[in-house]
């Protein structure tokens, strides 16, 4: 009986039919695309993507070259030299390279940094059109951090309660 | 002389042209639609970037086609590989020449436009096996293998399909056929009425044989990368693509005239009105209603396209052989009884 019942319905296609009901009525349906360039979807504070060195607000740098990022860094980006400064003899960073095609984006440079210098800024558009400049130096990541501060330091401070 | 000349070779070429440059562009619009209702069901908004709403995307397809490369694979017969895709264009456009637009558009009156129709959607097959053959690739003949099997299979139940129209209509002629679903019953005096199971297995056969899915093995992008037409590029790919759209233009033309009367109107014998040109269409029939019934059947190829999964190459064998053929063979017959014994009005006229 079953088989006769189930022969009737593939052959009145009846669940072809229902198949094509059910695309109708997602044809109908709002769409999900989000139209990339001109829209945007949310990000969270704690998205990691483009990195930078931040300063002091009297704009001294806050690295201190203890490396402590180079040596936690899984994929070994980081490459730090370090020289007393000239002008006051402070322990400082002379180079600071990341080479962003072995940076995998783990956050531990962040999380092992004791002065809050190397953040993972919510920055993720961003291309190299030659080869060589996927290793970004130390006024490049300074320069990037002075110029996303505000929003460096908003994303922090959104986050800091539950840190 | 001149104007024997202009009266059978100027005035036919500018008719031709009249249907195949709008056919192309109509094409191209209808790659165009069918990106966008696929996308739509998938809840994507298909393509919208290039143009108003992503009209043109269709055109710079075009155009990037065109402007790159025919590649000639090595071992490929050279004649044969780009004789194909013309081998598949021109019966995809040459069978429009019988196709009756409305009561008195139509390039080709042909008194047998149906033995006409099949004889040429019959030989778009060979553009594909030549084309798979002739590339010299494993994928490419498979494709074309199974695409012959399929639309050998699908042609008798089409062919049969059409038998039941022949019976009730009594004419080869495709005006006469749509002339005889004329009646006072509006949409009722059409043969998909009596003919009902006859229609579904004519657009069923109609998508197989045009090689869409879910009958596309001989396509099987996921099995055989790209079936026949693995080995063409630039602008002879095109042109598969163009022959394989345009029968599928065709395929719901003819659906629309054999079995839901042409350029007759639904709402034929229902109201008799006295208007002006511009509305009286709605009730006497024109080619609009025409284009209304095939853009409804064309749809449904998309509809079936985002719906179904593909047929396994047996299953598409099965379905055929023994499941269309047996009802198509005795809805010939049921056609036959309800022509001799009058159990229908329909078929008679107006």
């Amino acid at each position: 009986m079953n088989r006769i019942t189930g022969y009737f319905k593939s052959l009145l296609l009846i669940e072809l039919f229902q198949g094509m009901g059910l695309t109708m009525r997602y044809m109908f349906k709002p769409k999900y695309t989000v139209r990339y360039p001109m829209e945007h979807i949310p990000k969270s504070n704690r998205f990691r993507g483009l990195h930078a060195l931040r300063r002091y607000a009297n704009g001294e740098e806050r690295c201190i070259a203890c490396k402590l990022c180079e040596a936690v860094c899984p994929a070994l980006a980081i490459t730090i030299d370090s020289a007393p400064r000239e002008s006051d003899g402070q322990r400082r960073t002379t180079r600071y390279d990341i080479d962003l095609f072995k940076c995998i984006f783990c956050g531990f440079c962040e999380e092992s940094c004791p002065v809050d210098s190397i953040v993972e800024t919510s920055i993720h558009e961003y291309h190299f059109e030659h080869r060589g400049e996927n290793v970004v130096n130390k006024q490049q990541l300074l320069a990037i951090g002075d110029r996303f501060e505000q929003q460096i330091a908003a994303d922090r401070a959104q986050d800091a309660a539950y840190r | 002389m001149a104007d024997q000349l202009i009266n059978q070779i100027v005035w036919p070429i500018v008719f031709i042209l009249c249907i195949t440059v709008p056919l192309i562009i109509a094409v191209a619009m209808f790659v165009y639609w069918e990106r966008k209702v696929i996308g739509w069901m998938h809840v994507r908004l298909g393509p919208s970037k290039i143009g108003p709403f992503g009209l043109l995307q269709a055109f710079a397809d075009v155009v990037k086609l065109l402007v790159k490369e025919v590649i000639l694979p090595t071992k490929a017969n050279r004649f044969l590989y780009f004789m194909a895709p013309l081998l598949a264009l021109i019966p995809a456009l040459a069978a429009w020449a019988v196709i009756p637009f409305s009561s008195k558009m139509v390039l080709s009156n042909a008194n047998a436009g149906v033995l006409y129709l099949l004889a040429m959607t019959s030989l778009g097959v060979y553009g594909i096996i030549i084309a798979g053959w002739a590339s010299n690739s494993r994928y490419a003949l498979l494709g074309a293998m199974r695409s012959a099997a399929q639309v050998i299979s699908y042609e008798l139940a089409m062919g049969l399909c059409l038998v039941c129209v022949l019976v009730l209509s009594g004419s080869l002629n495709l005006s006469d056929i749509v002339n005889a679903q004329a009646g006072g019953k509006g949409l009722f005096d059409w043969f998909w009425l009596p003919l009902l199971p006859v229609f579904v297995i004519y657009f069923i056969s109609g998508v197989a044989e045009t090689n869409r899915a879910p009958f596309d093995v001989a396509e099987g992008e996921s099995e055989i990368v790209a079936g026949f037409h693995v080995e063409y590029s630039g602008s002879a790919f095109a042109i598969f693509f163009l022959a394989e759209y345009a029968n599928m233009i065709l395929v719901s033309f003819l659906a629309s005239i054999l079995f839901l009367g042409g350029w007759l109107s639904p709402l034929q014998g229902w109201i008799h009105a006295d208007a002006p040109a511009w509305i009286n269409w709605i009730w006497t029939g024109s080619w609009v209603w025409l284009f209304i019934k095939a853009f409804v059947m064309s749809f449904l190829f998309l509809w079936f396209r985002a719906t179904f999964p593909r047929y396994r190459y047996d299953q598409i064998m099965r379905l055929g052989w023994k499941v269309l053929i047996p009802i198509a063979i005795v809805w010939v017959m049921v056609a036959g009884c309800m022509k001799y014994f009058g159990w229908v009005s329909i078929g008679m006229g107006a």
